[in-house]
């Protein structure tokens, strides 16, 4: 072919959900709702026991069984989505920031910067992240807000990397140069042109990133250096319910699928935005 | 080009012979095939044109000659014979052993089409191993630097320890042929083999596949270049929507083209003739229907007469590149001491072959890069050169302008036509709803209209990006606009019209072009004034007709002499010396 055509039909071309997407949505927009209003889903307190049923099995009052002192396991999980789920969120966020401001510095900036920039990357991705968070939460103090930033920090490099990169291609983009050609200042380029057009990857790693920071928090949690017991947080239930699993595998497994379900949940729909995306670009 | 006195009698081998050949795909095009009741014959010593736009389905008719018109092709045929078999019942088994062996593809780009991990010569070699032809990797080393040198590269035996991308374009290009040929294969399809190159080293490559040819190989030509296929080509099928239109030896096509979509595709191309004319209102009449058809286009508006005010003038300019990598601190003169001026509401042509300099002096009057000496000024300022900065540039950068060759990758991706616009409009602080009058404005000048404005470039066609790109350019009532080659990668038809439009605004508006191209015939049409590159100096400078009706420097004879021309393959295969035409055309 001698030129190159690339115009495509822009409407008409929704392709149905694949039906593993629509799944992974409905069980985040169920999720959202226990977080909002956990009195829909269960009318049992998290916190509060009843001797008169401890470890009871899931049965037609309790849906997911009671714990060792009785407390409603499916309203436990209910509750502990909001620690999770925020803390998740709170923790990418935290990458997202420092990635967003140290990629962008390393990619518009001189080679000097660059290289320190990438650096620093390498050092972070050195350790596996599990043990990095680990280090930090030790230095740091055990705590939700602590927990929230020790993984946010494990999580710099795979922001700060992808940035970078996309930082590189489109500080040198015909339409940046064209911009230039324009007279723009390199404020109004910036935010017009580079911009946005770096921050069309964040989406994508950002949704993939928050399942890997739910695991990392869960872990910390199930250690002992996040949230507190009784505080109905899913590696917390996990920590508790191992006390009682040659008895009751209720306690645990239910927090467990939880963890399961939500990261696969946002993995698949992470990997459907890429798909979708990388059409487009 | 091809000497016609040397061709030993060699029997006439049909090597392909199809007829009414279709070709569709299920999830393509509503089932309707993309290609339709072609007829097609190549035989041994013979070279077929298949010429048409991008996606009149030349190159799926030729890739399906080797099984590779894709998957879930449905190809149906009357005749599908290749190598005297019937092709239809072909196996993937079958397609293996033949191509290579009995055919031989050439593709477009050969920096993507050899591979970047093995040398040229193991890349050569592979398909002798691969089909058997000799055992031995001695022997087999001995064929590759043969072929090599069969084609022209020099040094074969250097170059084959190279990979691809340290050789040049031309270079790369008879390398890839020359794998195409390796096993001595009955037929060679070359896909476009020559559209990213110079027109010396077009030339080049169009003289190694005359030599296959003389040797008795078969040959189908590709292209969307009727000019470019009229020196070698036997025969030419011009192809168009699928189907073939026009078919019949070179001569009788070019002079007497049946149907009309040939006639406005001869009568579209531009020429030093066709100056101050409208290429896409070409039409080809003749008087009566045995007399050679003339072409016939309407006037454009006359340009404004200029005040011969200097709007850009280059002083000196040098710049010299490092390149990094090398044994030693190797210096590359991009440019080297050139001076110009252009005066308002001029045209003037840059023409060079790639590496000549063109596009670092666009970039050096953009703006864009610092030269080492010489400085450049516009509208009286200093524009560029030694301590000149962005910031002092800023208040004269609505004044110049930039059209460039890929319009599409020099939209930002997220915007919509409108804001493409708005970003043009921007110097001139327009309220809002003024800011969208005046797009439909310039939507409306370039030919599009307000039902443009929201839609996204990518859903646009080549024609119509570079009309947004144009109409972007004008936004900002520019003095000079610099031009890098904005029609190459363009049908022939669409060049035209994105041509006519060139010229009819520049009339309207007195703005001054600076026209980066390698297309003599473009330039020929367009500007007044050309400078001819060649090693970052200016070899010629002068006014158009005087340059390419009487080039004073060699290289420039050498640039004419390898531009394909269409007229000059008529004047050359007349040879029983029946006037053109009566206009002087083509």
């Amino acid at each position: 072919m001698s030129t190159v055509d690339r115009s495509v039909p822009t409407a008409g071309v929704h392709s149905p959900l694949p039906v593993g997407v629509l799944l992974a949505a409905a069980f985040l927009i169920v999720l959202l709702v226990g977080m909002g209003f956990p009195r829909l889903v269960t009318p049992f307190d998290p916190l509060v026991s009843d001797v008169a049923a401890t470890l009871q099995p899931p049965n037609a009052q309790h849906w997911l069984g009671t714990d060792r002192i009785g407390r409603d396991v499916l309203s436990r999980v209910v509750y502990g989505a909001r620690y999770s789920l925020l803390i998740g969120l709170a923790s990418m966020i935290v990458s997202l920031a420092i990635g967003l401001a140290v990629g962008l510095f390393a990619g518009l900036s001189n080679r000097f910067a660059d290289e320190a920039a990438s650096r620093v990357f390498d050092v972070l991705s050195a350790f596996p992240p599990t043990l990095l968070s680990l280090l930090i939460v030790t230095s740091l103090g055990q705590g939700i807000v602590n927990i929230a930033i020790a993984v946010g920090i494990a999580g710099i490099p795979k922001f700060g990397r992808v940035l970078r990169s996309q930082a590189l291609v489109v500080r040198r983009a015909d339409y940046v140069t064209h911009a230039v050609s324009f007279g723009l200042s390199r404020t109004r380029i910036f935010l017009r042109h580079v911009l946005p057009n770096v921050l069309v990857a964040v989406p994508v790693i950002a949704t993939i990133d928050i399942g890997s920071a739910i695991i990392a928090v869960s872990g910390l949690s199930f250690l002992g250096l996040g949230p507190q017991p009784p505080t109905p947080e899913w590696g917390v239930m996990l920590a508790e319910g191992r006390d009682v699993l040659r008895v009751a595998w209720w306690p645990s497994v239910f927090p467990g699928l939880a963890i399961t379900v939500t990261v696969l949940s946002f993995a698949v729909i992470g990997r459907f935005l890429q798909r979708k995306f990388e059409v487009r670009a | 080009m091809r000497s016609q006195s040397g061709i030993p009698p060699v029997s006439k081998r049909p090597l392909v012979e199809i007829r009414g050949l279709s070709i569709a795909f299920s999830n393509a095009n509503g089932g309707v095939p993309l290609v339709r009741s072609v007829d097609l014959s190549v035989r041994s010593g013979e070279c077929v044109a298949l010429v048409g736009e991008s996606g009149s389905g030349k190159s799926l008719t030729a890739r399906s000659l080797i099984g590779l018109a894709g998957r879930g092709a449905q190809i149906d045929a009357q005749r599908f014979e290749i190598d005297g078999r019937n092709a239809l019942r072909f196996n993937e088994r079958d397609w293996r052993a033949l191509r290579g062996s009995f055919a031989g593809l050439v593709m477009q780009d050969a920096l993507v089409s050899l591979d970047p991990l093995r040398t040229v010569g193991a890349e050569i070699g592979e398909v002798l191993a691969h089909h058997r032809v000799l055992r031995s990797r001695a022997l087999r080393q001995a064929r590759v630097h043969e072929v090599m040198a069969g084609v022209g590269i020099p040094e074969p035996a250097m170059r084959a320890q190279q990979y691809a991308h340290e050789l040049s374009g031309g270079l790369r290009q008879r390398a890839l042929i020359a794998s195409a040929i390796a096993a001595g294969p009955a037929l060679v399809i070359a896909d476009e083999p020559t559209t990213a190159l110079d027109v010396t080293v077009q030339a080049q490559v169009l003289a190694v596949l005359a030599e296959r040819l003389a040797q008795g190989v078969g040959v189908l030509l590709i292209s969307h270049d009727l000019a470019v296929v009229s020196g070698i080509a036997d025969r030419v099928l011009v192809m168009h929507d699928g189907e073939v239109v026009d078919s019949g030896s070179t001569r009788d096509v070019l002079r007497h083209p049946s149907h009309a979509y040939t006639r406005q595709l001869l009568a579209a191309q531009p020429s030093l003739q066709s100056r101050g004319q409208r290429l896409s209102s070409a039409r080809m009449v003749s008087a009566t229907p045995d007399d050679a058809p003339t072409i016939v286009r309407d006037p454009l508006p006359p340009r404004v007469a200029s005040s011969g005010r200097v709007v850009l003038e280059g002083e000196g300019i040098g710049k010299t590149y490092r390149r990094r990598g090398g044994k030693r601190d190797e210096r590359f003169i991009a440019l080297d001491d050139m001076s110009f001026s252009v005066r308002e509401g001029e045209v003037l042509g840059i023409i060079g072959e790639s590496g000549s300099g063109k596009s670092t002096c666009g970039n050096i009057v953009l703006g864009l890069l610092a030269p080492d000496r010489g400085a450049v000024k516009f509208l009286g300022s200093e524009w560029n050169g030694a301590g000149v900065k962005e910031t002092a540039r800023r208040r004269l950068r609505s004044r110049m302008q930039f059209i460039p060759q890929d319009p599409l990758s020099s939209f930002n991706p997220r915007h919509a036509v409108r804001e493409l616009l708005a970003e043009g409009l921007h110097p001139q602080r327009l309220s809002k709803a003024d800011a969208v009058a005046q797009s439909v404005n310039l939507l409306e000048q370039v030919g599009l209209s307000a039902a443009y404005l929201d839609r996204q470039p990518i859903s646009l066609s080549g024609g119509q990006r570079q009309r947004v790109a144009i109409a972007r350019a004008l936004a900002s009532e520019p003095a000079l606009i610099v031009c890098d080659e904005p029609v190459s990668a363009l049908d022939v038809y669409v060049q035209a019209q994105v041509l006519d439009l060139l010229v009819s605004l520049q009339a309207r508006h007195a703005t001054a072009l600076l026209f980066i191209s390698h297309d003599l015939d473009v330039v020929g049409h367009l500007c007044e004034r050309v400078l001819v590159f060649k090693f970052g100096r200016v070899v010629e400078e002068g006014d158009v007709e005087t340059v390419f009706e009487r080039p004073r420097h060699a290289y420039t004879c050498s640039l004419k002499a390898s531009a394909p021309s269409l007229r000059h393959q008529l004047d050359e295969r007349c040879d029983d010396n029946i006037a053109v035409a009566s206009e002087p055309m083509l």
